[in-house]
């Protein structure tokens, strides 16, 4: 391993900008003359729009237009879409209502976005925003996610009890039997509580039109700036692709949320031909969690069964999802082929049935939130583990040890065929990480002290490497989830990669150069990573789903394979010699058996010159692209323990100690890896102890501030002790399996188990809440007092 | 409209600006110093935390007219020429940021977290005296590390001019 | 934010002046509460009055068997003051602990006060101690100061010009802080002063501010946290949000006392 190749921790080349203030956010981007956006939104959660009056506001000072829903349907100017087509359980497809980027006739959520005003400055657009008189009539809202399929107000008139699907995987008949014939049935309920993403970024937009050219340009905080194009050219109808050029550049984070195609950034780029001048908008913290797609909001009953031994017989799961009230771009996917087919988890499970109801809402639309379904799952199936070994009296770690799937490769019940893994390794190491012997003895001392101390497993598994598009197009995607790279080797040998991943935080700069030194053998400082732009990228699908390495990478392998192989052609002529006998290595075209050789470098300018060759047998020049379309998804999974101790007094919880195990595959930038990890875990503590979005009965968001929103801060969590394990992902060249979601997949169950581990009962939801587990814990001390 | 003059990294800066203009907003805007952040709307987030007078306040929830003949340190001040400050390169050396966004609040916090409380900082302390900035990415992991890191930099006399500037 | 005029005095008398003549004038301090009420357009004064130039409300002095402190005066420097860490360590200690490193370099002693936020530290520490509360125009104490949620005996045109606080023989200060807004969720501030015992809490209560009298009671008889062993406080008149409801906050304010009082007796 070199010092800047593949596996080593390099310190990350786009650093020097961030800690010297030198990044280049969306907001920080101005265009001569630009004008700024104002949304008006609903203060109501559901009502009709009986009347939108702008005259007054229309006439204030600075104010440069003021639109509503009417003005993009006269522009023809399509709805919002959900790229996602998912069929019920008799075969018929989802029931979706429009989403208009401006409201048309009603109102969905608390946040909805009325009309905008364009003026000079924000504060003249808000001004004239205020001055806009509008006649809400106030309809009932719907919020509550287990009862909206029962209530009688419905939020589109297209779905008929707010169902927007009734779905299904599995095999109901087998799980059945096998219920049927179970010696131990372990029932739960439980709810995966809803979440705001809350990038420290604010999402943005500033949209540019060129009359000369016809042609639009919008900046915006975009995980997939060409999927966004290819949104607003084909479905919304803002102008051709040619004509529309998405750039985004350094994105603060967006787990998620930025990649879907919002209303904002839409009527920004659609405005600015309508006034002739660049338009801005930056999101307030308060408009973010009021309008970004929230995560997660399920309600669930499971059950599990096993044999008299403790073989695990099969499982049942019924879900209700909370879609919120309009469908954002992938939200149909989430609770359904990111959730169901990761119900086996990491156990050999005969016989699964899911059925997954979703509903419409009077609240914000939900939509993937780092790990997008497959958190949900891991807290259904490690919750039921976790019970059922209790249950049944066997200690969680040898009995998810005794049901873990140990030959590969493995076909589950629920789609996936796991290739490669090696669960009972990690599980070993994660134990002797957090010390699992000592255990015995840190909770006598915690209840010396009259604390409560408890420890909780997670052996998550997760589908990454988002996907075979083939595969993905059978269950209903709209697009298919390939990538694209191309390497463009300039004449001096300097290397520029051009790929349809967009970092917002994961470092591709560093570990995609990595690889392009690594194989090209040319120095990382030679390397520029050029992404977030549809201008300058071609093509590509984007950074979500921990699918930047797997597939990303495995699109610029295959580039620089190519590269590689073009490069011996050149080498052939200047060293003359046959191409057959040629060999590449550390940066070296190589006569096999000679001392003849040509540097990489020398290769590039002899490529460009072209006078060692003739036109008419090789083309000068180097660069070659590469779509790559993966095979398979990947499997990361890993165990994850999380230790903590209680104060029954307070219902404080602090999190003492956690070891995190995983297995990603081969990897590429240790430093980045472990940093995903953390990050990750945050996120799922922050699930499980803090964070909840909440709407009250008339569907006011009530958690819409960090005031009240909770965010994990550094004193909330400890530090992390991560280690690995390698099975290399045997569908993709570089065997990685990605590792940007793990975190927040594993984290929720292992802390949700040591609460009721340290409890001694199971009566606690998400977020455990001081308050929630100080009450909890006072049954605790009552059943421990009359023992 | 009203005058402002304050010292900006050093600069002296003259501006006539609207009243309710926040400092984060003469920063960004007027002189085009980007790299003071705005994260939220309640004073929590930290990513716009600039040193006012020496010591670190949130930009976003003060008045530019309230800093006339104040000295401004921002994170784009806070390297000396070429030189990176310590806590700079430490945030780089231990990964202590991703998407970078709250890490020019977080690096003017822990230079003002030593400057309050010396240079050998426990993980206890620094994660307490973090509580006013909020990161999403990194878990905090290695920030903590980067803080307590950078702390004992600056004190092996590796900390620049611009601190006894303040 | 609205539109407004921006004014900064150099004296308190200036400022009186100012905010006298001067059509809904709003006095600035350090600006943590007023400045995002604004931006939220949830409050628009024409004309903000800033006291941070007037030298003449700044400072801590040791006066007698009394501390003064400055309506300026930043919760930093109350925090890191030798006099104030000396002759009242718990009032420190909690000035150390509002907000954030951030919020404690800009927000003052007479801002918290003026503003009684019902979540805020300082009132609990004004009462407990018998303070002062001293405007251009009057001496109030601080059970005549401290009137309702966000609401005190301030007249318009009057500007708190400083703080003195009567010496304690003890005194300590505990606080739950709400987990997103780190607010005190329940703070409880203990002094004992000769004979006499105060107990006073802030963040629970419906009214803001309040004394709890049978915990004054009890710690009358012995001067320990194993005093409060027994006491619960009611559920009655106490705050209920989505954080905390009644019940859990007012065992909080059991929890919170005891930590105080082990904290003036040198046992936290």
């Amino acid at each position: 391993m070199s010092a800047t190749g593949i596996g080593a921790p390099v310190r990350r080349k786009e650093d020097h900008r961030f800690i010297t203030g030198q990044g280049r956010y969306t907001d920080d981007i101005n265009r001569p003359g630009q004008a700024h956006a104002y949304f008006l939104r609903s203060p109501h959660a559901h009502a009709t729009l009986k009347k939108i009056d702008t005259k007054a506001a229309a006439a204030m000072p600075g104010v440069l237009g003021i639109f509503t829903g009417d003005d993009l349907a006269a522009d023809k100017i399509g709805g919002l879409i959900c790229g996602w087509m998912i069929h019920n359980k008799d075969g018929s497809p989802m029931k979706a209502g429009p989403h208009p980027a401006l409201a048309q006739g009603k109102v969905r959520y608390v946040g909805d976005h009325v009309a905008v005003v364009v003026a000079e400055t924000l504060a003249q657009a808000r001004d004239a925003a205020e001055a806009i008189d509008v006649d809400y009539g106030v309809l009932p809202a719907v919020v509550d996610t287990a009862t909206a399929a029962q209530t009688k107000t419905q939020v589109h008139a297209e779905a008929p009890g707010n169902t927007v699907f009734n779905w299904h995987l599995g095999n109901k008949d087998e799980t059945e039997k096998a219920f049927k014939a179970a010696k131990h049935v372990t029932k739960l309920d439980l709810v995966n509580n809803r979440l705001v993403p809350n990038a420290m970024e604010p999402r943005a937009a500033v949209g540019d039109y060129d009359q000369g050219e016809g042609a639009f340009t919008l900046y915006t905080t975009s995980q997939n700036p060409h999927v966004a194009r290819l949104v607003l050219s084909a479905f919304i109808g803002i102008a051709p692709e040619n004509k529309l050029r998405v750039i985004a550049p350094d994105v603060g984070g967006g787990f998620g949320s930025k990649i879907f195609i919002y209303a904002e950034e839409t009527v920004c780029v659609w405005a600015a031909k309508k006034v002739g001048r660049p338009v801005k908008w930056t999101s307030d913290r308060t408009e973010a969690f009021l309008s970004d797609a929230h995560g997660r909001d399920h309600v669930t009953h499971a059950e599990l069964a096993t044999d008299a031994e403790g073989k695990i017989l099969a499982m049942r799961v019924h879900t209700t999802a909370n879609l919120g009230a309009y469908l954002s771009t992938f939200s149909s996917s989430v609770p359904t082929y990111l959730y169901a087919p990761l119900l086996s988890g990491q156990y050999d499970i005969p016989a699964i049935y899911c059925e997954v109801d979703a509903v419409y809402t009077n609240t914000a639309p939900v939509d993937a939130y780092r790990g997008a379904g497959r958190p949900e799952a891991t807290f259904v199936v490690e919750r039921l583990i976790e019970v059922t070994a209790r249950q049944l009296g066997k200690d969680p770690a040898k009995f998810r040890m005794q049901n873990y799937i140990k030959k590969f490769p493995h076909q589950t019940p629920v789609i996936m065929m796991y290739d490669t893994g090696n669960y009972g390794a990690s599980m070993k190491k994660a134990l002797e990480l957090i010390d699992y012997k000592g255990f015995a003895k840190r909770k006598r001392d915690s209840g010396r002290n009259g604390k409560l101390r408890g420890l909780g497993f997670s052996s998550y598994i997760e589908a990454c490497g988002i996907a075979p598009s083939a595969a993905v197009g059978s269950l209903g995607a709209g697009v298919g989830l390939w990538e694209s790279a191309e390497v463009r080797v300039n004449p001096i040998g300097t290397v520029e990669v051009l790929t349809g991943s967009h970092s917002h935080g994961q470092g591709h700069e560093t570990t995609f150069a990595q690889l392009v030194s690594d194989r090209l053998g040319v120095p990382l400082e030679n390397v520029s990573i050029v992404h977030g732009d549809t201008d300058k990228v071609q093509m590509g699908m984007g950074t979500y789903g921990s699918r930047s390495g797997a597939v990303g990478m495995s699109a610029i392998a295959k580039a620089l394979d190519k590269v590689i192989a073009k490069g011996k052609k050149v080498a052939a002529y200047v060293l003359e010699a046959d191409e057959a006998d040629i060999d590449f290595k550390d940066g070296n075209f190589l006569v096999k058996g000679t001392d003849r050789k040509l540097d990489f470098g020398s290769c590039a300018l002899q490529a460009y010159v072209a006078h060692k060759f003739n036109g008419q047998d090789l083309e000068p020049g180097l660069k070659e692209g590469a779509f790559y379309d993966p095979t398979n998804f990947t499997f990361p999974a890993g165990v994850h323990i999380c230790e903590l101790e209680i104060d029954p007094d307070t219902g404080v919880t602090r999190i003492e100690r956690w070891a995190a195990v995983d297995d990603f595959g081969n990897v590429i930038n240790p430093m980045i890896v472990e940093g995903q990890v953390h990050g990750g875990i945050a996120q799922g503590v922050g699930q499980a102890l803090l964070e909840g979005a909440r709407y009250n009965a008339d569907g006011q968001l009530v958690t819409a501030s960090f005031m009240d929103y909770c965010m994990p801060r550094a004193d909330d969590l400890p530090s992390f002790q991560v280690g690995m394990t390698v099975t290399p992902c045997p569908s993709n060249p570089l065997g990685i399996k990605g590792c940007g979601e793990a975190g927040a997949i594993a984290s929720p169950p292992a802390v949700i188990n040591a609460i009721t581990d340290a409890l001694g009962h199971e009566d606690i939801a998400m977020p455990a809440t001081p308050q929630a587990v100080w009450r909890a814990a006072q049954k605790t001390l009552s059943r421990m007092a009359a023992e | 409209m009203a005058n402002v003059t304050m010292t900006v990294n050093g600069k002296t800066v003259t501006a006539n600006v609207d009243p309710r203009t926040l400092l984060v907003q003469f920063l960004r805007e007027n002189l085009r110093l980007t790299g003071t952040h705005v994260g939220c709307d309640t004073s929590q987030c930290g990513a716009c935390v600039v040193h006012l007078d020496g010591k670190a306040v949130k930009s976003c929830t003060t008045l530019a007219l309230a800093c006339e003949g104040a000295s401004v340190t921002t994170i784009e001040g806070l390297a000396n020429g070429g030189a990176l400050h310590p806590m700079q390169e430490a945030f780089r050396e231990h990964h202590g940021l991703q998407c970078g966004f709250c890490t020019p609040g977080m690096i003017m916090s822990a230079v003002d977290m030593v400057n309050r409380r010396g240079h050998a900082l426990d993980e206890k302390t620094i994660r307490e005296d973090l509580d006013g900035n909020i990161c999403r990415c990194t878990g905090y992991h290695n920030i903590v590390k980067a803080v307590a890191a950078g702390a004992e930099a600056m004190g092996k006399g590796a900390a620049p001019a611009r601190q006894a500037a303040e | 934010m609205y539109a407004f005029t921006y004014h900064r005095p150099t004296s308190a008398r200036q400022a009186a002046g100012l905010l006298a003549k001067k059509e809904d004038a709003k006095l600035l301090a350090g600006g943590h509460t007023l400045l995002p009420t604004m931006k939220q357009r949830l409050a628009s004064p024409a004309a903000l009055v800033d006291l941070s130039s007037c030298a003449d409300l700044k400072g801590i002095a040791r006066k007698g068997r009394n501390l003064v402190i400055g309506a300026m005066t930043t919760h930093a420097e109350v925090a890191a003051s030798p006099d104030v860490q000396e002759a009242i360590p718990a009032l420190a200690y909690l000035a150390s602990h509002i907000g954030d490193p951030h919020v404690r370099h800009r927000g003052t002693i007479g801002g918290s006060v003026a503003n009684n936020d019902p979540a805020a530290d300082y009132p609990a520490a004004l009462l407990a101690l018998g303070a002062t509360i001293v405007t251009n125009q009057r001496k109030l104490t601080a059970a005549e100061f401290f009137t309702g949620l966000y609401e005190t005996a301030l007249e318009e045109g009057e500007i708190i010009t400083k703080v003195s606080f009567p010496l304690a023989s003890k005194a300590g200060y505990a606080k739950f802080r709400n987990p997103a807004s780190r607010y005190a969720l329940v703070g409880v501030f203990v002094a004992k002063r000769g004979s006499e015992i105060a107990v006073a809490v802030t963040g629970a209560g419906e009214g803001g501010v309040f004394r709890w009298p049978e915990a004054e009671a009890a710690l009358k008889a012995r001067f320990a946290p194993k005093s409060l062993d027994v006491l619960k406080h009611s559920a009655k008149g106490i705050n209920a949000d989505m954080h905390a409801d009644a019940e859990y906050r007012a065992h909080l304010i059991g929890v919170m006392a005891k930590q105080a009082v082990a904290q003036a007796t040198g046992k936290a």
